[in-house]
């Protein structure tokens, strides 16, 4: 799980009182428990790696600069990952590669695997669990593959609940949409990469 | 009329649009129950549901990725910057 199972951070106030007064070590260490899944969460956001590492720097630079003033209405990593998102969503509307928010609307249109020609059920056959080095890396990058492909909003709820680990809450504030909206979203994207896994492992299945 | 025991009754193609609010605890009882009794009964939808939950657990094991060490290093500084006294 990403960063936010992450678990060895102290409490917030800790963190917060660290960081005021300078603590190096403390910046260090939530530099190296959440850039990761920041990376991953920019991505969906902005077409390039370099860019991505750009949303993610310019997000601590306005960490650093604002942590006097955090106010405490949410945890630190809700108040980071809402910077990252602000941030993120301004540098991809700049790249032109993600649309405006309210133009995802059509992620609402209920396109799940059973539109893709093969029924959910003949796919339904039990996997085998990924315990070869080689299948657990194709899988990896299936997912990878498959999370790209998602509407956009699909693709970043997806990734802040099932690869970096947040709440529904914590999402539901980070992105200031409803509950309901969330699990709407989160469960199309589940759906479509079901569905990719679904394929993968209906071709390379061992003939009985 | 209790509402308790009662158990809502759902088609295949209901109960698979139901499991992440499932997983999220997001149903009343009825239909928590109604999601329990179709899986143990279902053997499509018992693999669908599992198939499922296999996505979540596959998607919550990433490829590890790290901030490059001239940014981090950057990052180091302006903190070191900010604070100096
Ligand atoms: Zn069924």
């Amino acid at each position: 799980m990403g960063s936010f199972a992450g678990g060895g951070l102290p409490p917030d106030d800790v963190v917060v009182t660290a960081l005021r007064a300078g603590d190096e070590a403390m910046f260090a260490t939530l530099l190296d428990t959440w850039s990761g899944g920041m990376l991953r969460v920019a991505r969906s956001y902005v077409s390039t790696d370099h860019s991505a590492e750009e949303v993610v720097q310019d997000t601590w630079l306005a960490v650093i600069g604002g942590i006097d003033g955090f106010e405490g209405r949410s945890s630190v990593k809700t108040w980071v990952y809402r910077i990252l998102v602000n941030t993120a969503k301004k540098r991809g509307v700049r790249e032109s590669r993600t649309l405006p928010w309210s133009a995802f609307e059509q992620d609402g249109v209920p396109v799940t695997e059973f539109g893709t020609g093969d029924g959910w059920k003949e796919a339904a056959a039990v996997w085998p669990s990924p315990e070869g080095e080689a299948l657990a890396s194709e899988v990896r990058r299936l997912i990878a593959e498959a999370l790209g492909r998602l509407p956009p909003r699909q693709r970043i709820v997806i990734t802040l609940r099932d690869v970096e680990g947040c709440t529904s809450d914590e999402v539901c504030e980070i992105l200031e949409i409803s509950a309901a909206n969330q699990r709407v979203l989160l469960h199309r994207a589940r759906t479509t990469v079901r569905g990719r896994l679904a394929g993968y492992f209906e071709s390379v299945k061992q003939p009985e | 009329m209790k509402a308790v025991n009662v158990v809502k009754r759902f088609t295949c193609d209901e109960l698979v649009e139901l499991i992440t609010a499932y997983l999220d605890d997001a149903l009343d009882q009825p239909e928590r129950e109604g999601v329990q009794v179709h899986l143990a009964a279902c053997a499509g939808c018992g693999r669908h549901f599992e198939q499922f939950r296999a996505t979540i657990d596959a998607l919550g094991d990433p490829l590890p990725e790290k901030l490059p060490t001239d940014v981090r290093d950057r990052l180091m500084s302006a903190f070191r910057e900010r604070h100096r006294p």
